[in-house]
Formats: structure tokens, C-alpha cells, sequence
């Protein structure tokens, strides 16, 4: 087990250079000079000029430039925020753990919701259950999560005033009180999100059910006398749960844009909603730190879909 | 039976895709000449019908300017259906290219070629998107103008973020085409490398391709949606259907059709491609014989 850990780590790697390689690219060829105020300065002479580039190191080859970056990146060194005066990696860790929270509890909702009706779905194909869960589940997905949330705070806000609409992360209250304020104003947050991810998530599961569902290993288990619901939780659902693995570790990327998008429309204070305000505030050290740390957390998930994979597949070996 | 004739017997079946075809069909023709029968301008500011709910005079209703709805949403429309397709043909193109050369070619340079795919498949893309647009933003607009500019780089960026499953899609059915008889057949008349690829593979590997395409539209549309919901898309007076509602949602309290319209209008284009899209992988996809 520990042996196929370190051997996804160690595939893991490439990706993770990979992306860092584009995101240093796309810095080194965006437009803009930080000595352009200098250089139009009459007070400073160009020496003093080319003396400070020459110190940091402004002028060095592409490659000297990407390494001294990229070692700076992995030994947490990610500079100053330009609007807050924090240091930029104090600044994600308060932010992440609300982020983290979002996102897994709308994933756990997603598959509450993906998982049973999927199932339910494929066991009866072309039913009138089925016709409905599949129509629902396009509506699902093709209802943007932005339009989703600004629905849900018409309808729960707004007009029945049940939940806030503005996420607080200091609340002054104690014991059961500050439980009950926090699920609530969570609520439609991963709501929104795991709406949205569950519909895409039912249409996986049904095709994945069904292309198991025929296979005449399933047949033997019915002609053995195994009761229908043991034959598909034990038989049919964990064989059709390895594609779906896949295709939701293919999907991380957009749960976390998503997750960015429901950040900014309920003003919950994570890392995604931490990233718009400095785009809108120009706070380039923060932008680049949020972004390799989503490429991060990308590659994270789908090291833990490798080992969920591992632990679905018994002819994955371990060793 | 034709093959096209055929294709168009099985799309017929999934009564859901007509129907979505249908309504898609007709939203594209309001958008492209609605302007021509409602000639409200879009930017006329009128204090006196400020936030206004539907009426004959401004059927959508107004925004806090005044302004008419119907008239930003059809020229929304505008942007957001030719930033989806013109999104998808960028991918399109680029997967094609990718998949073929990976799909003909054996060892190293297929191997690096699917490398570089499944990177593509695991980078962070509204983040990485953000942040180009923040970096190469005004550059840009200074070269070609605001509104050009910000289309230029929302299409090429939308796009190179989306080729991963076309490129997947095209190398698979290389795979199994370039070991076919007709192709042997072909190879062994003395046709170059080329024609094989373009007069023999190529159109037998385009079903899987357009179902693709088809679904990449739709994620075109949302994802310059969100950029301008974000308020990081186009300019702020151009009324793409994201900014409407990036605009609306701070009003949501006593102007709720300010929102509900731009934000239906995207819902009905996604869904009606999404159902357009199924309706041509039942019509298109020999795979998935039901």
C-alpha cells in the first residue's frame, strides 16, 4: 500500500512541474516592466537602474529565473500580499479551511444525490423514473451555478427571509446557537454546488450501472437466488463505481470553479473568493499563489481517486 | 439509406433534442435579427423608468439606468452564442490536430502528446483563465480596441482549455481506423500520409467529434458567463448576459427580472445544446447502440 502511495507521488510529480512550467510562462510573457515607474523617473540614473535588475535578478536567462521561482515557490516563500501587508501564505490558510469545508460537504451532497438516483435509474431503465431523473439531471447541469445561487437567495432570502444570504465567518454566538447560525448560512452554498455537481454525477453513475448491469456475471449471481438488492449493492454498484471515480477526479477542476463562483456570490471567505478580490485589486502575488494552490489541490484529488481506484479494482495490485 | 439520412431518422427519435433544436434554433434567429424589429438602443439612459418590471414598452423590464432589457439581452446573445462557437472551433481545431498527430504516430511523440492532454485535463482552469485575463488584459485592448480585444483572448483562452476531450476522443478512433482494411487499401494504391489522414480517416472519425463540439458550445457560453459574472469578462457597458446578471445581483430585492431574464436566456441556450448534443451522439455515435 505504502509502495503504490509513493509510486502516484512520484507520477504525481511531473504533473505538478507541468503546471508549473505554464504558470511561470504565463508570467514571464505577460507585458509590464516593475521598473517601469524607475525608468521614467528622471531622478534615478539608469545605472542605479540597471544595478537594481541586475540584484534581483531580472535579467538572468528564462531557465535561472524559473528555478530561483519555482524553489521559492516550494519552500512556501510566496511574498507579500500587496493589499494587505500579510504574508501571502498566512493569508490562504486562514482562507482554505472554509474552502475545503464548502467543497467536501457539497461533494458528500452530490453523491447522496448521484449515487441512489443513478442507481435507480439504470435497475429500471427507460421507466418513467428514469425519463425523469435523466431530464432533471440535464437541467441540473446546464443551470449555471452563478444563476442557481441568485435564484436560491430570491426565493430563500428574499422572499421567505429563512437563511442570510452573506456568509459570516465571525459569529457571536456560543455552543448550539453558533452550530445552528453556521448551517445555516451554509447551506445554500454547498447546496448550489452540489446541485449542480449531482446532476452531472447521476448521468455518470447511470451509464456506468448500465454497462454493468447486462454483463452475465450479474445474470449468475440472479440465477444463484442472491436477492435483487444484494446483487446490485455487492455485485453490480462497486465494479460500476470505477469509471465513475474517474470521470469525478476528471471533474475537479470544475468542482473548483464552481466553488470559486459560489465563494463570490454568498461572500464566503475562502481562497476562491480571496482570488477575485485580488484580481480586482491587482494583488499579483496572491493570484499566483491562489492558482498553484488549486493546481495543487487538483492533483491532490486525483492522487486520492488513484488510491480509491486501488481500493475498488482488486486487479490493481498495490505492490 | 444515406448515411446523413440515417443519422437524421435516429436524431428524430429523441423527441427532446427536436424540440431543443427547435427552441435553439429560434433563439439564434431572435438574437441575430431581434435588433432589427426591437431598435431600442441598449445604452438609452431614462431616469424616469428606472428599474422597471416587464411592461409593452420594455417587456424585460429595465435596469437602474433605465435602460432596456430586451435589447441587452439580444445583444447579449450576440457575444455569448459567438464566443461559444467561435470557442469551439478553436478547440476543435486544436484537438483535431493534437488527436490526429498523436492517433499516426507511434511511441515517443504519442506518448508526450497524451502527457501534455491529461496536464491540460488537470490545471485549474477559471483560476489559470483569471489570471491570464488579468495579466494580458490591456495589452491586448491596446492593439486591437476594448470589446475586440477581450473577445480575441476570451475565445483563444475558452478554447485552449477545452481541446483535451476532442484530442482524446480523435486519437481513439485513429487507433482502430488506421488498422482498417480500406486503409491498407488506400495505403497500398500509393497514397501520401496526408491524403490518408484527410480523405480516410478524418470523416469517418468526425461523429464522436461533432457530439463533442456540440457540448463544447455549451461550455463556452458558460464559461465567458461566469468570467463577466465575475466582473472580469467584457468591458462594463457591454451587456453580455454574465454581466447582466453581475449588474442585477445586487438588486435582486426589488428588481428580480433584471436577473431572471439574462439568467434563463443562458439556462435555455446550455440546456437546449446539452439536448442537441445527446440527440447527436444517438444520431452520430455507431458506439452506442440502444
Amino acid at each position: 500500500m505504502a509502495q503504490y502511495l509513493l509510486r502516484r507521488l512520484l507520477i504525481a510529480i511531473p504533473s505538478l512541474l507541468g503546471i508549473s512550467v505554464i504558470l511561470f510562462t504565463v508570467l514571464a510573457l505577460a507585458p509590464g516592466d516593475p521598473f517601469e515607474e524607475l525608468a521614467t523617473n528622471p531622478a534615478i540614473p539608469p545605472e542605479v537602474r540597471l544595478a537594481l535588475r541586475a540584484s534581483l535578478g531580472i535579467d538572468d536567462p528564462v531557465h535561472i529565473r524559473y528555478f530561483r521561482w519555482l524553489t521559492s515557490m516550494l519552500q512556501g516563500e510566496w511574498g507579500f500580499s500587496f493589499v494587505s501587508r500579510v504574508d501571502v501564505d498566512q493569508l490562504i490558510l486562514q482562507r482554505l479551511p472554509v474552502t475545503l469545508i464548502v467543497i467536501g460537504s457539497s461533494q458528500i451532497l452530490a453523491l447522496a444525490i448521484a449515487l441512489p438516483v443513478g442507481i435507480m435509474a439504470a435497475t429500471r431503465p427507460y421507466s418513467i423514473f428514469d425519463q425523469v431523473a435523466n431530464t432533471l439531471a440535464f437541467v441540473g447541469f446546464s443551470l449555471p451555478t452563478f444563476f442557481t445561487g441568485l435564484l436560491l437567495i430570491m426565493l430563500f432570502s428574499i422572499h421567505l427571509d429563512w437563511l442570510p444570504f452573506v456568509y459570516r465567518a465571525q459569529i457571536d454566538a456560543t455552543g448550539w446557537q453558533w452550530w445552528w447560525e453556521h448551517i445555516k448560512q451554509s447551506i445554500m452554498p454547498i447546496t448550489v454546488l452540489g446541485l449542480f455537481q449531482g446532476a452531472a454525477w447521476t448521468r455518470f453513475v447511470r451509464s456506468a450501472v448500465l454497462d454493468v448491469v447486462r454483463l452475465d456475471y450479474v445474470t449468475t449471481a440472479r440465477a444463484k437466488g442472491i436477492p435483487e438488492r444484494r446483487v446490485i449493492n455487492r455485485h453490480v454498484v462497486r465494479n460500476a463505481l470505477i469509471p465513475v471515480v474517474t470521470l469525478v477526479a476528471l471533474q475537479m477542476p470544475a468542482v473548483f470553479g464552481g466553488a470559486i463562483v459560489t465563494e463570490q456570490i454568498f461572500r464566503v471567505p475562502g481562497i476562491g473568493s480571496l482570488l477575485i478580490s485580488a484580481v480586482l485589486a491587482n494583488d499579483t502575488p496572491v493570484i499566483m499563489a491562489v492558482t498553484f494552490v488549486f493546481a495543487c489541490l487538483v492533483i491532490f484529488f486525483n492522487l486520492l481517486a488513484d488510491v480509491i481506484y486501488g481500493w475498488l479494482d482488486p486487479r490493481i495490485s498495490y505492490s | 439509406m444515406t448515411p446523413a439520412g440515417e443519422a437524421w431518422r435516429r436524431f428524430r427519435k429523441h423527441k427532446l433534442a427536436v424540440g431543443s433544436a427547435v427552441v435553439l434554433g429560434l433563439m439564434i434567429l431572435a438574437v441575430l435579427f431581434g435588433p432589427l424589429f426591437w431598435t431600442v438602443p441598449i445604452d438609452e439612459i431614462d431616469f424616469t423608468a428606472r428599474l422597471q418590471g416587464p411592461s409593452l414598452a420594455h417587456p424585460f423590464g429595465t435596469d437602474d439606468l433605465g435602460q432596456d432589457l430586451l435589447a441587452r439581452v439580444l445583444y447579449g446573445g450576440r457575444i455569448s452564442l459567438a464566443v461559444g462557437f467561435a470557442a469551439m472551433g478553436v478547440a476543435v481545431t486544436v484537438g483535431v490536430l493534437v488527436g490526429a498527430i498523436a492517433g499516426m504516430s507511434k511511441g515517443p511523440v504519442d506518448v508526450a502528446l497524451m502527457w501534455v492532454t491529461d496536464l491540460f485535463l488537470s490545471l485549474p482552469q477559471l483560476p489559470l483563465l483569471l489570471l491570464i485575463i488579468y495579466l494580458f488584459r490591456d495589452a491586448l485592448a491596446d492593439l486591437v480596441g476594448q470589446e475586440l480585444g477581450v473577445f480575441i483572448m476570451i475565445v483563444a483562452v475558452i478554447g485552449l482549455f477545452n481541446w483535451m476531450q476532442v484530442a482524446r476522443l480523435v486519437r481513439a478512433q485513429f487507433f482502430s481506423l488506421r488498422e482498417k482494411e480500406f486503409v491498407e487499401a488506400a495505403r497500398a494504391l500509393g497514397a501520401s500520409r496526408v491524403r490518408i489522414v484527410v480523405q480516410h480517416i478524418l470523416p469517418n472519425a468526425l461523429g464522436p467529434v461533432i457530439v463533442a463540439a456540440s457540448i463544447d458550445v455549451a461550455g463556452a457560453i458558460l464559461a465567458e458567463s461566469t468570467l463577466s459574472f465575475l466582473g472580469l469578462g467584457f468591458p462594463p457597458d457591454t451587456p453580455t448576459w454574465g454581466r447582466l446578471l453581475f449588474d442585477a445581483k445586487d438588486n435582486l430585492d426589488f428588481a428580480p427580472h433584471w436577473a431572471i431574464f439574462p439568467g434563463l436566456a443562458i439556462f435555455l441556450t446550455v440546456l437546449t445544446i446539452n439536448f442537441v448534443g445527446d440527440g447527436l451522439r444517438d444520431a452520430l455515435d455507431p458506439r452506442r447502440v440502444q
